[in-house]
């Protein structure tokens, strides 16, 4: 049993609170939703999870181990997919999979197929449609097993196909004893956990948020 | 060491299906060389004193040209938190996009050189030397614009402000590199020469060398900065 956990976190970015007293746990199997309006800090939580962005306070830990001890060991275990898709336009479908599977192996066939984009596999990424950019990036999820997904809006510009590829690779992983921490706005339909963050009050130090 | 060389690999492939970069790059040095001839008159005497100079310091211009986009665009779109967040350390990624700049743009001035050293009626003694400085001078321009670029990711101007922050770099680059060129034909007895222009020449290796051990780091450290902001 694997558990995340961080503990009264404070997140600032540009020298600004974006976020403050947050606190959570998550256990193996489980999902947490992090809701609240725009510029809560979710993705800023994202960040801080996945180790790009240090906490102004608090501390995130991954089966009661500080991540900023052992950053190696936690990105190895990261699926993260931004709000960016981190995808390159002058590249194919498959050759942007290629890329990230030359990056940290995985099987591009298999990500392929996630999200039924085999029939797109030769077309330049640039042509392809948000959505299908979204899939295209939602797919590295496919690439190889992590334990820990970090999810920044999966489900923008999705058509409700390839919403359903999505909840279902997200079922399987979470049976499979993932955990996943997604940022959404939008309600997924499944059973998880939530966080709902709000954006800190300028002078006035907010209770922060529940859990 | 796959994650290195798919990065290398994906960095070159862009470069060539953008296409541009490589061209414009070679064409702005041919370009801006051409200038000089026209603001110096057209006496040959004048024009083959200064050619090799010439070309040198507009090689050291031109590979400022393609350097902002060199993590930018990584940066835009998201690769580069994937790219932070893979086991490849960030250190391997500067050294590899620090060798990518040199593929698509040292190694293409390098071709370029001897064709600007023509158009500028360079001494014909002068052109292995010169190839053989900026041979050992592109390497460093690459290093150090690496870390110029990692160091200007997300600003505003990022371009101009790349520009400000290397061009003093190069200097010492620049200094050596044209030392190395003048020693080729200076009148002094063939061992003095010989002696001089070898000892630009380790210069030069000694600066790449020393950047080739400083900057990745330094350029890791710049990128944690810009992916913390």
């Amino acid at each position: 049993m694997a558990e995340l956990s961080f503990d009264n976190l404070s997140l600032e970015r540009a020298e600004r609170l974006v976020a403050e007293g947050l606190s959570a746990l998550v256990t193996s199997g489980a999902a947490l939703l992090l809701l609240g309006p725009n510029g809560s800090g979710k993705s800023s939580l994202l960040r801080a999870l996945a180790g790009l962005m240090l906490p102004a306070a608090g501390r995130i830990a991954w089966d009661g181990a500080d991540i900023a001890k052992a950053a190696d060991a936690h990105r190895a275990r990261l699926g993260f997919i931004g709000h960016q898709d981190a995808v390159k336009p002058g590249l194919s479908v498959a050759e942007n999979l290629g890329f990230w599977a030359g990056f940290g192996g995985g099987d591009v066939k298999a990500a392929l197929a996630a999200f039924k984009l085999a029939n797109l596999a030769d077309r330049p990424a640039r042509f392809l449609s948000a959505g299908q950019r979204r899939r295209l990036a939602l797919s590295r999820l496919a690439l190889r097993r992590s334990a820990l997904w970090l999810l920044d809006e999966p489900t923008t510009a999705l058509d409700s196909d390839s919403r359903q590829a999505f909840l279902a690779l997200l079922r399987d992983h979470l049976d499979g004893g993932g955990i996943a921490v997604i940022a959404t706005h939008e309600d997924l339909g499944i059973d998880a956990q939530r966080l709902t963050l709000q954006a800190p009050q300028k002078s006035v130090r907010s209770s922060g948020a529940a859990a | 060491m796959s994650a290195f060389f798919a990065l290398i690999h994906r960095d070159l492939l862009l470069a060539y299906r953008q296409g541009i970069d490589g061209w414009v790059v070679v064409l702005f040095f041919l370009a801006a060389g051409i200038l000089f001839p026209f603001a110096i008159g057209p006496e040959p005497d004048a024009m083959a004193r200064v050619a090799i100079g010439v070309v040198l310091s507009v090689a050291a211009l031109a590979a400022l040209l393609s350097l902002d986009r060199l993590y930018q665009a990584d940066f835009d779109d998201g690769s580069l938190d994937q790219i932070a967040l893979s086991a490849l350390p960030l250190e391997l990624t500067a050294l590899a996009k620090a060798l990518v700049h040199w593929l698509s743009t040292g190694l293409p001035l390098l071709a370029a050189a001897p064709i600007l050293a023509l158009m500028l009626n360079a001494p014909s003694a002068r052109y292995l030397p010169m190839l053989a400085a900026l041979a050992l001078a592109t390497p460093a321009l690459s290093l150090l614009g690496g870390l110029g670029a990692a160091l200007t990711i997300g600003s505003r101007r990022g371009g101009i402000l790349l520009t400000l922050l290397i061009l003093p770099l190069y200097v010492p680059v620049l200094i050596f590199a044209a030392g190395a060129v003048g020693f080729s034909d200076a009148v002094l007895p063939e061992d003095a020469t010989n002696r001089g222009f070898g000892a630009h020449l380790l210069l030069l290796g000694g600066i790449d060398l020393a950047l080739l051990a400083i900057t990745p780091w330094a350029t890791a450290a710049a990128l944690r900065q810009a992916l913390r902001a």
